[in-house]
């Protein structure tokens, strides 16, 4: 299509990347710069460097391989509570990563629910410890995330297309090769990379369920390279080399991305007919309730453990929650004014990988090392205290950027695809196409998005660390301060204050998104 | 930004900004929280110095000197307060600090000649377990029990590397052997003392490495008396937390007040139940009933700066080497 | 007038020429095999394909730089003709202001116009509760409203049962000979052709033909014409 005929323009788009982009490598540069020459990487960093690479190709092909069948079971079967079991399945991914570690263990670890059955029946207990256990731990954190992007997948096939099909008497084996397994190329490779890229910034995780020192990942060498070593030049390095595997990973993974658009739907609810014998059912069902239980069985953990605390919170834990949200809402709005002309511009230009690129950095790089260039630029112009609040609700918004755009741009591709063609004949101009077609047909989309950077915010702990003080403190921050003097129980309390906090932050955007609209 | 505003008006509206002096005291989380000594502190100093003084959190000990150096000689900061003796070298090759003139006797189980810092408490490191469980009596005997234990990366963790520095002063050359005996003991290393404390509070571990005064917070504060310590024949390793004055200091003679403060009852006293430490000059109450119920190491083990920071890195390198096997 | 000059489209290794000129007003069928480049026709004279070589021009004015939505053409295409999550009335809406900020006499206008296409009555509701021959009709509204003087089709009606069919076509002609457009519309069908086109021109074999009277294309085909209609 000639450029000239694209209904809404690419530009805003471009230009977020770039300003993300700026942050990212402004910010390493800045930590590079102020670095004394110092050693360069050693042995150790190279084993960590291969662990990392190990441990999030696992987790990311486990996470992606286990959500497809949940995600099918999912898209087939109506069931009351279906949407609230979908909302509540993103809820491992929004915890502070604290909580949901010692939640996980809570039921897998040694002294955990699983290993305490076992014993009844005279079996050793589960030794969670090791790669395994960091595997285990990871597709917890991704795989409700992997499963919601790729049901997203699904349910943008049209209706019309499911009936063709089972007028045509299409089995599941068909419709897989038919709809179902395009469908699949175009989303499970941008999953993927995402999920990779999560988990090559891990850090406790790794550690704590690995079971010792050969579970050190980069993050952990980034961590002791400025905080044990002072080595800022090794740090920034290290943190180069995060970047250029993501981008590498991300690379391969979107460009195997085929043709899009599956022609247009007309808004009706999706009914599927295939399906619907007695063994398929089954497995749907068993696919649903093992994913269920794995993920909510910690969840209830930590509850549980949370309730006891709950009476003991001090005053500040609730001043605390209460500057989180204000964090999280504004780091909501940066992410959309971010994502959504991004998402725009990937479904235009044939050849935006480089903005979409530009969204997955906020993924690849230590919150650590953007945490400490933004403090190495900021220090000698203003107070960092001041700057506090702005700066954690931006970089929390560059972080969820990642996500944002996994799920916005093959909405935004479905949309441009099958509408924007009509939208250019009439004449439409950005504005009003934006305003009238784009944003209200991708609105069950943003409010994904945003229901998941505000929850993402709020557990985040990251930035926040170089520029708190004892008046503005986020929720997240709270717990580890409980934690560090003694007191878990009210920290677990605080922890379960967190979890609903971020649910229901989450629900309401996402809900509000998909109100009156077909999900 | 309003609220901050706020928050900074309700802070100031103690003094007035415009006649009294800033103190800034940089130090960990776990001192500034509603629940550490911060607040008394705050409280007991301003009451005798006519001034504001600031508490700064900035991570734990080894991030505050990270965030010093970053600030470099521009820092605002007056005092850093939660430094202990394993970064002391470190602190002082910055060459941000200024000798101290502070006079006490302290109640240390060591000499304290330190010209640049002033310790304020100190305790021993230990395995804490519960109390029923049948304690080993030293590193080998632990290493050669079945007895499962949860320990800290000494990368990212202060106690982490306080256990590196335990091992190595009490086997020096032999400290290999021991790591590689104590690695089938080990369930996992975490990130930091939090999630270790924690896993071990859930029973995915025997014993954890913390500190003799572990115990006391469980029987003062939660009247629960299970927990004990292990106590080692090698003798335990001390940590002892210091503060010092920058040179760069805007507020020199407040700053010494400040440190001089620091080692007074009125400081002194607020410690055992809010940080959980034994204070570095015993108040005149003495120490809080139950504290008196504490194993006390018979060898208290410390390197000197100069040491500590000459063994850090062959230590850590043994460490890696013994566990990644 | 509408005129292709020396106008050669190229759609992957296909390529289509065309030079001729269709006159005010005039009913143009576009006839001829599958895949000979009917649609690649329309798209270029609807500015969503380039011209490799020569001009298009209306009026004498040349239009071939100019965007789909900037030129004086009103396009319905085979499906995808309405926005599923607006109102009827704000679809036909858009053919007056793309940004649907319409004062009330405008909105008035969209009154009108529902009810000359038999829509009264049914302004708030959304496309996918309607029939499909309403369907056509919400979008023939919204191409009258547009008012653009020449109209191009891509059979947005076959779909329809024939005598729905009939009845949209009859309807487009009445809204031509009432506004004055100019129409081309592809057909498959030669019926469709001799019941509302007077002239019809011949897609095939890479070249667009000039358009001759419809009756004289289709009682005597060319060579290419007749395998397709499949008379003697």
């Amino acid at each position: 299509m000639a450029d000239r005929a694209q209904p809404v323009s690419g530009a805003p788009g471009v230009g977020a990347a770039a300003c993300v982009a700026a942050l990212i490598l402004g910010t390493l540069a800045a930590v590079a710069l102020r670095a004394e020459p110092g050693k360069g990487l050693g042995p150790a960093d190279w084993q960590a460097l291969r662990f990392t690479l190990t441990q999030a190709t696992l987790s990311a092909v486990f996470s992606v391989a286990l959500a497809v069948p949940v995600a099918r079971a999912l898209a087939r079967r109506r069931f009351p509570g279906r949407a609230a079991l979908i909302t509540l399945l993103g809820a491992p991914f929004i915890l502070p990563v604290i909580v949901a570690v010692l939640g996980l263990l809570a039921v897998f670890g040694r002294a955990g629910w699983v290993s305490q059955a076992l014993g009844a029946f005279g079996l050793e207990p589960l030794r969670i410890y090791g790669l395994h256990g960091v595997v285990l731990a990871h597709v917890f954190f991704n795989l409700p995330l992997a499963t919601r992007l790729i049901l997203q997948g699904w349910q943008e096939i049209p209706a019309e297309r499911f009936r063709l099909a089972a007028q045509l008497g299409a089995g599941p084996g068909a419709i897989w090769r038919l709809l179902e397994r395009p469908m699949l190329a175009r989303v499970a490779p941008g999953a993927l990379a995402v999920v990779f890229a999560i988990c090559l910034s891990s850090f406790a995780v790794a550690l704590t369920l690995g079971g010792g020192p050969r579970a050190t990942t980069v993050e952990l060498a980034i961590y002791q390279a400025f905080h044990f070593d002072f080595d800022l030049g090794r740090a920034a390095l290290l943190s180069c080399i995060q970047i250029a595997l993501t981008v590498i990973a991300a690379s391969l993974a979107l460009r195997a991305r085929p043709g899009s658009g599956f022609g247009t739907g007309l808004d009706r609810p999706v009914q599927r007919w295939d399906a619907n014998t007695p063994t398929l059912r089954l497995l749907d069902t068993g696919a649903i309730l093992l994913a269920a239980l794995f993920l909510l069985l910690p969840l209830a953990a930590i509850a549980l453990s949370g309730l006891p605390g709950l009476p003991q919170l001090p005053a500040s834990v609730f001043r605390a929650a209460a500057t989180s949200i204000v964090i999280a809402l504004g780091s909501t709005a940066i992410l959309l004014l971010l994502a959504v002309p991004m998402a725009a511009t990937v479904a235009l230009v044939r050849r935006a990988l480089w903005v979409e690129l530009a969204g997955l950095l906020g993924l690849a790089v230590s919150p650590l090392v953007i945490g400490i260039g933004l403090f190495v630029i900021i220090y000698p112009l203003a107070d960092p205290f001041a700057l506090a609040l702005p700066v954690t609700a931006l970089v929390n918004a560059v972080m969820a950027l990642p996500f944002a755009l996994r799920i916005l741009v093959p909405r935004a591709q479905a949309v441009i695809g099958d509408y924007g063609r009509l939208g250019t004949s009439l004449d439409m101009g950005g504005g009003p196409f934006l305003r009238l077609v784009l944003l209200p047909r991708m609105r069950a989309q943003i409010g994904f998005a945003a229901g998941l950077a505000a929850a993402l915010s709020m557990g985040d702990l990251g930035v926040i660390a170089l520029f708190a003080d004892t008046e503005v403190a986020t929720l997240p921050l709270q717990i580890y301060r409980l934690m560090g003097a003694y007191r878990m129980e009210a920290a677990a309390g605080a922890a379960l204050l967190l979890l609903v906090l971020s649910m229901l932050a989450f629900w309401i955007f996402d809900r509000g998104g998909r109100w009156h609209a077909e999900a | 930004m309003k609220y901050l505003a706020f928050a900074a008006g309700l802070f100031s509206a103690t003094t007035a900004l415009a006649e009294t002096p800033t103190l800034t005291v940089y130090t960990y989380d776990s001192f500034v929280a509603e629940w550490g000594p911060g607040p008394l502190v705050e409280k007991a100093f301003e009451e005798v110095c006519g001034c504001d003084l600031k508490l700064v959190a900035a991570g734990d000990g080894a991030a505050l000197l990270a965030r010093l150096k970053l600030e470099g000689a521009r820092s605002e900061a007056d005092i850093v307060l939660g430094l202990d003796t394993n970064l002391i070298q470190a602190a002082r090759d910055s060459g941000l600090f200024a000798p101290h003139k502070v006079e006490a006797s302290y109640d240390l189980p060591i000499d304290w000649t330190d010209a640049d810092f002033v310790p304020y408490d100190w305790g021993y490191f230990a395995f804490v377990q519960d109390k029923t469980l049948a304690a080993p009596s030293s590193f080998r005997d632990l290493a050669d029990s079945d007895l499962k234990i949860v320990i800290q990366d000494p990368r990212s963790s202060t106690p982490g590397l306080g256990l590196l520095m335990w091992v190595k002063a009490a086997y020096g050359d032999e400290a290999p052997a021991i790591w590689e005996g104590l690695s089938d003991n080990i369930v996992t290393v975490t990130k930091g003392w939090s999630e270790a404390y924690g896993l071990f509070l859930d029973g995915e571990a025997d014993m954890v490495l913390s500190y003799t005064t572990s115990p006391a917070y469980h029987l003062i504060a939660e009247e629960d008396d299970s927990k004990a310590t292990a106590l080692f024949d090698e003798g335990h390793y001390m940590q002892v937390e210091v503060a010092g004055k920058l040179a760069a200091t805007d507020q020199p003679e407040l700053a010494d007040r400040f440190l001089q403060f620091m080692v007074t009852d009125a400081f002194q006293s607020v410690l055992p139940t809010t940080n959980w430490m034994y204070p570095a000059v015993t108040p005149e109450g003495g120490l809080p009933a139950g504290f008196e119920t504490l194993t006390e190491p018979g060898k208290a083990l410390l390197f000197t700066p100069e040491e500590a920071a000459l063994a850090r890195d062959p230590a850590l390198t043994e460490w890696l080497t013994a566990l990644s096997r | 007038m509408l005129r292709l000059e020396d106008a050669v489209i190229r759609n992957g290794d296909f390529t289509l020429r065309a030079d001729w000129s269709v006159e005010e007003g005039a009913r143009v069928a576009v006839i001829g095999p599958s895949g000979a480049g009917k649609t690649t026709l329309i798209e270029a004279i609807a500015g969503f394909r380039p011209l490799e070589q020569g001009r298009i021009l209306w009026d004498g004015r040349d239009i071939t730089g100019e965007a789909p939505g900037k030129r004086p053409v009103a396009m319905l295409f085979q499906d995808g003709n309405l926005f599923p999550h607006l109102t009827v009335a704000q679809n036909a809406g858009l053919g007056l202001r793309p940004d649907l900020r319409l004062d009330a006499e405008q909105k008035a206008r969209v009154q009108t116009a529902l009810a000359r296409v038999g829509l009264a009555g049914m302004e708030d509701r959304k496309p996918g509760a309607l029939s499909g021959g309403q369907q056509s009709r919400a979008a023939l509204a919204r191409v009258l409203l547009q008012d653009r003087p020449l109209l191009l089709l891509d059979e947005p009606f076959a779909a329809l049962g024939p005598a729905l069919k009939a009845e949209m076509l009859d309807l487009v002609a009445a809204l031509a000979e009432e506004t004055g457009a100019t129409l081309l519309m592809i057909s498959h069908d030669p019926d469709d052709a001799r019941r509302i086109a007077d002239q019809a021109l011949l897609v095939a074999e890479g070249i667009a033909h000039p358009p001759q009277s419809t009756a004289d294309l289709l009682d005597n085909p060319p060579p290419a014409l007749r395998d397709y209609l499949g008379e003697g």
